[in-house]
């Protein structure tokens, strides 16, 4: 319960900072709320504004928003068997399956604790963050400046915290990670604002390098990623650029 | 596209995404690349964001802006030391602010 509690206040004041931060970046405080309201993934909202922000192209800013809600569908697959919804509560539940509601979940020891936290988690964080959503888009204008309070760091310090955990998991993760930031540098000052981070999803590859093991066993499969070194994947990565900005 | 658009195309992508966790069958998770594949975009995707959002300017240009990097290693500080999540946010928050308030 007072895990909950916690979470529910951080998230009461992201949401806080995901409206402010939104309608600084050029959303209408109706269009930020819409998000909040549609989306409900806090990362996805942050990236969007972010693109909106710099002016920069919104199909990609689009994808690359809808891309990261796609851990979402991991966190569903993983749930799934605890839930066990079917119908129309399938498609209300569907939209409450976030970060913190599997944190929460997953924390529990049984199914019924699992069941309990995860929708007072979500009912409480819709709420939440639809609140201080508009609170912070109705009080960005009053605020003025926003970098004058730190807000522009608020992105990606949000960013940070969420990659943390995983970053630390695992070597595989650190690579993807030192690949994806190379590829979203380089390619900046090259394309419009949300294309470079669509295009380090590719650093993905990187995760997938050869291993002593995998190598052993299969070391004529085709699509075996022990064919793209990691050199091999930027250099893939650059001629996409160059294509993707004619 | 028109920021409407964008707004409503990102909300419904993001909830089929999520619907589709929940209805897809539990054995695609069987095929390990499958799984780690799930597990290592967001961590592209996070990074990236992280590195454009840091360093981004107006435009489509680099910068090195002293306070917001200095606010981020904060937060790395704070991660560091297990802060929780919110404390994270106020650090790096205040350490810009407090560099922007000194003049730097």
């Amino acid at each position: 319960m007072r895990d909950g509690l916690g979470v529910g206040l951080a998230v009461g004041v992201s949401g806080f900072a995901y409206g402010a931060a939104a309608v600084t970046a050029g959303l209408s405080a109706a269009q930020a709320c819409m998000l909040s309201l549609l989306a409900f993934t806090g990362a996805s909202q942050f990236a969007l504004a972010g693109v909106v922000g710099g002016g920069g192209g919104l199909v990609a800013g689009t994808l690359g928003a809808v891309l990261l809600g796609g851990r979402n569908a991991l966190y569903g697959l993983r749930l799934a068997d605890v839930l066990r919804v079917r119908g129309v509560r399938r498609v209300l539940t569907a939209h409450v399956v976030i970060d913190e509601t599997t944190a929460v979940a997953t924390a529990q020891p049984d199914r019924a604790s699992a069941r309990t936290g995860f929708f007072t988690t979500g009912l409480t964080l819709y709420a939440t963050w639809n609140a201080t959503t508009l609170l912070g888009a109705l009080g960005a204008a009053r605020l003025g400046d926003p970098e004058r309070y730190g807000l522009d760091v608020l992105g990606p310090a949000v960013f940070l915290a969420l990659l943390w955990p995983r970053l630390t998991a695992g070597r595989a993760e650190a690579r993807v990670a030192a690949a994806a930031a190379v590829i979203a540098i380089a390619a900046t000052p090259l394309l419009p604002s949300g294309v470079p981070v669509m295009l380090a999803a590719t650093a993905t590859l990187a995760g997938f390098l050869p291993t002593r093991r995998r190598r052993a066993e299969d070391p004529q499969d085709p699509q075996d990623p022990a064919d793209t070194p990691d050199t091999g994947g930027t250099g893939g990565t650059r001629g996409t650029e160059a294509g993707g900005g004619s | 596209m028109n920021v409407w658009i964008a707004v409503i195309v990102t909300g419904l992508g993001c909830y089929a995404l999520k619907f589709g966790g929940l209805v897809m069958p539990q054995r695609i998770l069987d095929d390990p690349r499958v799984r780690r594949f799930t597990e290592l975009v967001p961590v592209a995707l996070l990074t990236a964001l992280i590195a454009v959002q840091t360093l981004a300017a107006d435009g489509p240009s680099l910068e090195l802006d002293a306070p917001r990097l200095a606010g981020l290693g904060a937060a790395v500080g704070a991660l560091l030391l297990r802060a929780p999540f919110l404390v994270v946010l106020a650090v790096a928050a205040a350490v810009a602010a407090g560099l922007r308030l000194a003049g730097l």
